[in-house]
């Protein structure tokens, strides 16, 4: 069971998910502009209100320019050359059902790992499954829905439960937040909207799967989680894409909220396809995630597995409103070849006896570029507030670049930040160490780079975290040679 | 019975520096070597190219080493390969392996040492069961096993962890470099111990050491005195004996 459960979430150990499916999709024509967005809208079938909040994500958007101030390099992107919207034709009008289904799609996520038919779905974890833009399919419904959990598309939600998606989108991550926001907030497609309700611990484990398989169009999930008072939710997030030589938009917003003493878990393993060993072609991952302790007590932890895109741009952070709330951030990222990534968390400390713990590990290999850039910020009514942080990069070779850049601000005097940050070649030493007890380099190698990242692998479930140390096993044996 | 290891004429130099001038050593199985000397004689760097520190530079002379009863050119071996061949170097300064745990070490080199010979792989449960056997030789405490290599560890510890290693390994050359030093009299006992227990005619160990008194409880068959990168004497037990009571000058005097 494990190995299907790890397949949910794309963790395997070789890129054997750079196939395209043909399929006959529907999209709306090349490049962006109100009536883009009108037509994405009306082919979801969005309420009004639904509409004038893109329209006006979408206005906003023009007046912002593309952030700079990252660590990463690359062509200027044409937002006029990307496809906003990509589905599969659907068969008939219905409801959405599997029988409506083309029976590639089923195929594909069958390829993936991740059977969504009835009879062989995996068992203790529901999936979302995420075709381009929009959701084709989310198991485990009617199960959850004997304990009040909502799983399932945030366009299905928006019809559901509107006064849920109404109060929610947007409040965490609102679209004047950044540029990527902005956009995602005009042309979003599909993601995932979880609400749990008060005490209630969901007895699964949920999980969606992104898949980005049609070429030139972008993916804009959307995705938000509300965890209302006393309840838990542990979430999985997974996400591939075919190999091709040019590059691909993915730019995500997630939101969390949790209210009075709810505890959100959120880990993603992220494998979107890097581009080759000359960097060509790759995923640019663009993500704003962003969760909010609401309530007393309220828990959020975010931890990713960053291994995959060619370019990284993600900050998941948290703010902690509600006395008592706890946030924490646990990362591995792993470059390898070309690949940049610019990558950490915010903690924004608001209310009283708030914590956070930050550990962010980075390994660079190849010619990657591999940057650690976080802030910290306790605010003046933060009284007692505490952070501890751990920043770690590993190099691995001579043509890797690693840079740890923390922001740290207190406006309260109470507060108590430690920040410790260590950066380190593979040091010869312990490879000598090692390889004198018979483990070749490549083992060795392995070896160290498991055991720097443990603090992070520990957090996620225990078969996932078998499987990210096999990931990155498999990812280290093909770029350290 | 012939040698398990011939060193002839071996020169090898750190950064540029040359070290050893010309060191000759035959050592059979089921001998005791103990290579003594001045510090910054060579002794360490002698160890750390029988065990093939990539840092270290042969610069002349050879090194063979049996394996399936023909001499082969040890220095050919990259260092896991020598491992796997039953080279054994515990080390004068262990090094901390931060995240990966005793056990999980411990039992990838083993398994790594089996597949080598094609012998069968341990799975955990085996292994555990295995392990804690070689950790009575050592008297290690249980929760040894989940600690993470040598992390934390105080002098004794790594030391006997390094004589764990070489019984779980089960080498058929140990080259033991300065294990002793600083052990307090009782991890000495353990030590030494743990080391005569792995001892047999099957095996062959050279001790590198300052002091004689880890040669009260371990006996050699040999003991040489390294200085200034070549063997200038080599005797039986009582030579150290006489190192301890006299020093090195008179040896150097001549």
């Amino acid at each position: 069971m494990s190995s299907d459960r790890n397949a949910a979430i794309g963790l395997d150990t070789n890129y054997k998910y750079g196939f395209v499916t043909e399929i006959e999709t529907e999209t709306v024509p090349r490049g962006l502009n109100e009536d883009i967005i009108r037509m994405i809208s009306s082919k979801k079938n969005e309420p009004e209100w639904m509409l004038e909040y893109r329209l006006k994500a979408y206005r906003h958007w023009l007046t912002m320019t593309e952030p700079t101030w990252a660590h990463v390099k690359y062509d200027p992107i044409d937002f006029q050359d990307i496809i906003y919207f990509s589905a599969p034709k659907k068969k008939g009008e219905g409801p959405k059902s599997l029988e409506d289904l083309d029976p590639e799609l089923l195929r594909t996520f069958e390829r993936l790992g991740i059977p969504l038919a009835e009879q062989k779905r995996i068992s203790g974890v529901a999936v979302d499954a995420v075709f381009d833009s929009v959701s084709i399919a989310t198991t485990h419904q009617e199960e959850l829905k004997k304990y009040g959990v909502v799983f399932c598309s945030i366009s299905e939600a928006m019809h559901t439960h509107p006064e849920l998606v109404k109060k929610y989108l947007g409040s965490v991550v609102p679209y004047t937040d950044n540029f990527y926001a902005a956009l995602n907030a005009a042309v979003f497609s599909d993601g995932s909207f979880v609400y749990v309700p008060k005490g209630v611990r969901c007895p699964i484990d949920l999980s969606t799967y992104f898949r980005i398989n049609a070429s030139e169009t972008g993916q804009f999930e959307r995705t938000l989680i509300i965890a209302d008072e006393g309840s838990f939710v542990n979430y999985l997030e997974g996400c591939t894409a075919p190999q091709r030589d040019e590059n691909q938009l993915h730019a995500a917003v997630v939101e969390l909220i949790a209210l009075d003493d709810a505890e959100i878990k959120y880990s993603t393993v992220q494998n979107w396809y890097t581009g080759d060993k000359e960097g060509k072609g790759g995923i640019y991952n663009f993500v704003t995630k962003r969760g909010k302790c609401q309530g007393r007590n309220s828990k959020i932890s975010w931890t990713q597995i960053e291994s995959g895109s060619a370019i990284t741009w993600k900050y998941p952070s948290c703010i902690l409103l509600g006395d008592g709330s706890q946030g924490a951030f646990y990362s591995v990222a792993l470059t390898h070849d070309y690949m940049q990534a610019d990558t950490g968390t915010k903690m924004i400390h608001i209310g009283k006896n708030t914590k956070s713990t930050i550990i962010s590990k980075g390994i660079s290999t190849g010619y990657s570029r591999n940057t650690y850039r976080g802030l910290v910020k306790i605010m003046p009514s933060a009284t007692g507030a505490r952070n501890y942080s751990q920043c770690d990069s590993m190099l691995v070779g001579d043509k890797c670049t690693a840079d740890t850049v923390p922001y740290i601000e207190v406006k309260n005097e109470t507060a108590v930040v430690e920040h410790e940050a260590t950066t380190s070649r593979i040091s010869e030493d312990q490879l000598f160490y090692l390889e004198s007890r018979g483990l070749d380099r490549e083992a060795a190698i392995s070896m160290l780079v498991n055991g720097f990242c443990k603090d992070v692998f520990k957090q996620l479930p225990l078969e996932f975290s078998v499987e990210a140390v096999k990931l990155i096993e498999m990812k280290l044996e093909n770029s350290v040679g | 019975m012939g040698n398990l290891l011939e060193i002839k004429n071996l020169h090898a130099s750190v950064e540029g520096k040359a070290v050893l001038k010309g060191i000759n050593l035959e050592v059979k199985a089921g001998e005791v070597h103990a290579i003594m000397g001045p510090n910054g004689s060579g002794k360490s760097t002698l160890s750390k190219v029988i065990a093939g520190h990539p840092g270290y530079e042969v610069t002349e002379g050879s090194i063979l080493y049996e394996i399936n009863f023909q001499m082969k050119d040890l220095l050919a071996l990259s260092p896991d390969e020598r491992a796997k061949e039953g080279v054994f170097l515990a080390f004068q300064y262990p090094v901390e392996i931060p995240g990966v745990s005793n056990f999980e070490f411990l039992r990838a080199a083993f398994n790594s040492v089996c597949k080598h010979h094609g012998t069968p792989e341990m799975d955990e449960p085996s292994f555990r069961e295995f392990l804690r056997k070689k950790m009575e030789i050592v008297n290690m405490k249980e929760d040894f096993i989940e600690r993470a290599v040598n992390t934390g560890f105080s002098g004794g510890e790594k030391k006997r962890n390094e004589i764990l290693q070489m019984a779980v390994l089960s080498p058929r050359l140990a080259v033991l470099d300065e294990t002793d030093s600083g052990l307090d009299i009782d991890a000495l006992r353990v030590v030494a111990d743990g080391v005569n227990r792995l001892r047999s005619k099957d095996n062959a160990i050279i001790l590198i050491t300052h002091y004689q008194r880890l040669l009260d409880y371990i006996a050699p068959d040999y003991v040489h005195v390294l200085a200034g990168g070549r063997i200038i004497e080599t005797g039986d037990k009582t030579l150290a004996l006489k190192l301890e009571e006299r020093g090195y000058d008179w040896l150097l005097q001549n």
